[in-house]
């Protein structure tokens, strides 16, 4: 654990390498970013273990080695179960490099090894792995192939470095480090007018998000900087202190509020919440791996693992402990309803996958809103798995199925008998997307909106079952569409000559969507497939373009030579560098539930297997006893050991219920001598009821939608075939749902245009006459009054001084001139009267 | 006898001889006109030495005779110098001054 900052030079130094010998190189640089991830996942899946013994030793206070890794584990975690005592708090591993230092500040680049980054850091690190595989088929032929797997490993080092962070700085680092190899992996195929505008909409939207992270980082470091100092000899900027300084009480409400606003702010570009989401589904212009590493498991789950590390800072900020309406809360809850809402009307695969992932995000901050920790974290680990097996199914399903189209509508159907794999794996990942038992989501995502019921949040409860519903509708709607039905376009191998550049004509910027641009060809034509994929050919082509003349392209451009290869076969299972990550991360989504399902720890389900099954919560959640301060204290360069916790403080007033409120973190100011790490969070106990409550929604859900689906889809019901033309209600409702609210237009056009046109303007008038007619008045001043001096003090005065008494001189000389004028009758004279008047002097002088 | 007639007389000599420098072109009558002035104080001077019945004044008539000699001689030995590179011993032609 001491050396997991390999984790994360492992892919930089893989990086370098590709961008410099990459083309070279016999893979074009492809094994480099394999062999790095690989590598890394090695590092990562050895931290995991260590860090799994040592909560096991921790936990069973100096017990015997834990030689077993996982059944120790088990057994230590029952015991303390049992003896119903307080588990201790686990210290994690710092190791820091300090890079900078200044009057005793010290910035420091390392590793922080706890639970959370355990897991994040082996999650990452598997996902680019499968990824990389992934690509290695998908992207071949592709004009930049090396540059790609570059990018792919940058980012995959980036966010490495950002979740083993132990400080602001270098959170900040990683975060930006994913941003620009987001931007770059957007735009890959930056050709094509629209890619290269979804990768700026993509960076700018973030950006507005980041303004808020460096504001939130001021506002903690200037908080907490004196406490950190004081007590834990560390500084403003460490994650450690800031969370001890959150819950220490020192901390005014009000700073934390604000700080917690900023942060989230950022979190909410980052992460794709309401109001900022509209870059994500634009984002999907990237290739599919890209789609699938970054904009769906790990990038966006950046702004919900910021928010779960600093934890305490939102709990104290928004008032967690004591059930506050949070922001968080909210902003998650209308991101679920509205992402999930609009997935209703895409015909793009990969922009339903898009609006749910940003759906879960919302579940996701629903739950850290509320208090539920430990739901959302696990969300995060099992989201990953099956929303990336759903994006790798799109990719495999564009590659070889509907020949580089992602439109539902136009290009595939009936899928299901060419390409039975994907057909399985999607179908496995949908079942975990919308969690029904036992697959994971469900262990996660059900979790998350009891523990929301159970904290008292009745209205979000309701809107967390509505949108499991929500989802259950609409995947069935993209199965359908997908793998049901006859197949259509591309799918049934009718190759469009230019026509798949129509297929983003709709979504294209931020036009907007008129009635009559909406294609209905789907149900209003004919069953036949020749025709209909005819028929849905020739309207493609009246669709509107771009003022500019550049047609829509969408994504799918760049095989050039992969073209060749499929000459006119149909759609066919993809090869097994596609199918087989696939197919891993679908066993991973059935099976990774069971790394905390909590209703079987507890009586619920009829088989208590005690609380040792919850993995998760053992070794990921940070435990919320005080800690002694000096033996807190860690210097950074030295891996901090293991401790005896606040034992003693925790036996006085800890009681025998769990999670019982009589514990200080986070609900009372620590013991002098003492700091928190970690709020105590509510964890619910799930009863059977609920559970059956969640499932018959979602039941529900299905049944709904497949019926809808057959009705409309399949059997062209006329009462529901041609209803927007029909109803103004049914129609004014799909526009507004297919302008995507308007936001984008609201964003682009006022925003946007305001600060391009008008502001923009306005300040360089005042730029130009007010700033810089200051400087040429001051300029003009200077040089007039220059010159009145120079004609009136110069020339007048001390010039004139100077000649006149030259001229005095001159004078004087001339006055005494004529006294000399060689007469010497006149010497005579003179001489004469000097006498006399120095006799009548002698004379007045001698008689007075 | 009244001293004072002799200073009358004394004052009346030196005034003569005073507007004789002052006024006279030719050198050597300016020369003259010291000698009388030199007379005239001599004059005083005993009348001054007549009246304390003291012998001072006497002794100093005495040497102001003897360096009115040499001054003469002096003085015309200059003249003579003067008429040698001037051929002319009129002291308004000896100025070389122009202003």
């Amino acid at each position: 654990m001491e050396n997991a900052w390999l984790i994360a030079l492992i892919p930089a130094i893989g990086f370098a390498l590709i961008i410099s010998f990459g083309k070279k190189m016999p893979f074009k640089g492809a094994e480099v970013g394999l062999a790095s991830m690989a590598a890394s996942l090695v590092v990562a899946t050895g931290a995991g273990i260590q860090w799994i013994q040592r909560t096991d030793s921790a936990s069973s206070h100096g017990g015997e080695e834990a030689v077993g890794g996982l059944f120790t584990g088990v057994r230590g975690a029952l015991r303390a179960a049992e003896g119903a005592e307080a588990a201790p708090y686990i210290e994690p591993v710092v190791t820091q490099w300090v890079w900078w230092q200044n009057s005793g500040l010290e910035f420091g680049l390392g590793s922080h090894i706890d639970g959370l980054s355990v897991l994040l850091l082996w999650l990452v690190a598997f996902i680019s792995l499968l990824v990389q595989i992934f690509s290695l088929d998908y992207v071949r032929g592709d004009r930049r192939y090396t540059h790609f797997f570059a990018a792919l490993t940058l980012f995959s080092s980036g966010m490495l470095v950002m979740v083993m962070s132990s400080n602001m700085v270098q959170l900040i680092l990683g975060w930006e480090i994913m941003g620009l190899c987001s931007f770059m992996l957007i735009g890959h195929w930056w050709e094509d007018a629209y890619n290269s505008h979804s990768a700026l909409k993509a960076f700018f939207t973030v950006r507005v998000g980041d303004v808020g992270l460096l504001i939130g980082t001021a506002i903690l470091y200037f908080g907490a900087n004196d406490f950190a100092v004081n007590t834990l000899d560390s500084n403003g900027f460490d994650i450690r202190a800031i969370g001890a300084w959150a819950l220490s009480g020192e901390g005014s409400s009000w700073t934390l509020l604000m700080a917690s606003i900023c942060l989230f702010i950022a979190c909410i570009g980052k992460s794709g919440q309401f109001p900022l989401h509209t870059w994500l589904p634009d984002a999907m212009a990237g290739p599919t791996p890209v789609s699938s590493l970054l904009h769906s498991s790990t990038m966006v789950v950046a702004g919900v693992f910021l928010v779960a590390r600093i934890y305490p800072v939102f709990w104290e900020g928004f008032n967690i402990a004591n059930g506050g309406l949070s922001f968080i809360a909210v902003i998650g809850g209308i991101t679920i309803v509205i992402a999930a809402v609009l997935a209703f009307v895409q015909d793009d695969i990969k922009k339903v996958l898009a609006y749910s992932t940003v759906s879960q995000l919302g579940y996701m901050m629903l739950g850290l809103g509320t208090g539920a920790w430990l739901p959302a974290v696990f969300h995060v680990f099992t989201h990953a798995f099956f929303k990336c097996c759903l994006f790798l199914c799109a990719g495999s399903i564009s590659h070889s199925g509907s020949h580089h189209s992602f439109d539902m509508k136009k290009d595939m159907g009936g899928l299901r008998k060419k390409m039975p794999i994907t057909f399985y794996a999607w179908c496995a990942s949908t079942l975990a997307l919308t969690g029904v038992i036992p697959f994971a989501g469900f262990w996660s995502k059900d979790e998350i909106i009891d523990n929301v019921g159970a904290n008292g949040y009745s209205v979000l409860f309701w809107v967390g079952l509505g949108g499991a519903a929500l989802t259950a509708m609409y995947m069935t709607r993209a199965t359908y569409l997908t793998f049901f039905g006859e197949p259509r376009g591309a799918a049934a191998g009718i190759h469009h000559d230019d026509g798949g550049h129509d297929e983003y004509a709709i979504d294209f910027r931020e036009e907007i969507v008129h009635a009559e641009d909406i294609d209905r060809e789907l149900v209003m034509a004919g069953p036949a497939p020749q025709s209909l994929g005819a028929a849905a050919h020739v309207p493609g082509d009246t669709l509107e373009h771009d003022a500019e003349g550049d047609p829509a392209h969408g994504g799918h451009d760049g095989h050039g030579d992969g073209h060749d290869d499929h000459g006119d076969h149909g759609p066919h299972e993809s090869g097994k560098l596609i199918t087989i990550p696939i197919v891993i991360l679908a066993f991973l989504a059935l099976t990774a539930g069971f790394a905390n399902p909590t209703p079987l720890a507890g009586d619920s389900l009829g088989a208590n297997l005690g609380e040792g099954v919850e993995l998760i919560k053992t070794y990921v959640e940070p435990r919320y006893e005080p800690v002694k301060i000096d033996q807190a204290a860690g210097h950074a360069g030295e891996s901090v050991q293991l401790i005896e916790s606040g034992t003693l403080l925790a036996a006085e007033d800890s009681s025998d219920e769990p999670g019982d409120s009589k514990a200080k973190c986070g609900r009372g100011t620590p013991e002098p001598g003492t700091v928190c790490y970690f709020p105590n969070v509510k964890h619910a106990v799930p009863e059977l009821g609920k559970i059956l409550l969640s499932l018959a929604v979602v039941a529900i859900g299905y049944m709904l939608a497949i019926g809808f689906c057959l009705s409309y889809y399949g059997k062209k019901n006329p009462k529901l075939v041609g209803l927007t033309e029909r109803s103004k209600i049914a129609r004014g409702g799909y526009l507004f749902l297919k302008n995507k609210y308007y936001l984008d237009i609201l964003y682009q056009r006022v925003f946007v245009f305001f600060v391009s046109r008008p502001l923009a303007k306005a300040t360089y008038w005042f730029n130009q006459n007010v700033i810089d007619g200051a400087v040429d008045g001051v300029g003009a001043s200077g040089k007039a009054t220059g010159n009145w001096i120079y004609k009136y003090i110069d020339q007048g005065l001390v010039d004139g001084a100077v000649n006149a008494s030259g001229k005095a001189a001159s004078e004087t000389g001339h006055g005494l001139q004529p006294v000399q004028s060689g007469k010497v009758n006149q010497y005579g004279a003179l001489l004469f009267g000097a006498a006399t008047v120095g006799a009548i002097v002698l004379v007045i002088l001698n008689v007075s | 006898m009244l001293a004072v007639n002799f200073l009358l007389l004394a004052a009346v000599l030196f005034c003569i001889g005073v507007f004789g420098v002052i006024a006279r072109r030719n050198a050597v009558l300016v020369l003259m006109s010291i000698e009388l002035i030199l007379a005239a104080v001599n004059l005083n001077f005993v009348a001054f030495a007549m009246m304390n019945e003291n012998i001072d004044g006497l002794v100093f008539a005495l040497f102001v005779m003897a360096i009115a000699a040499a001054e003469v001689g002096v003085g015309l030995a200059m003249v003579l110098m003067i008429y040698r590179n001037r051929k002319s011993i009129a002291l308004d032609e000896l100025s070389e001054m122009k202003g």
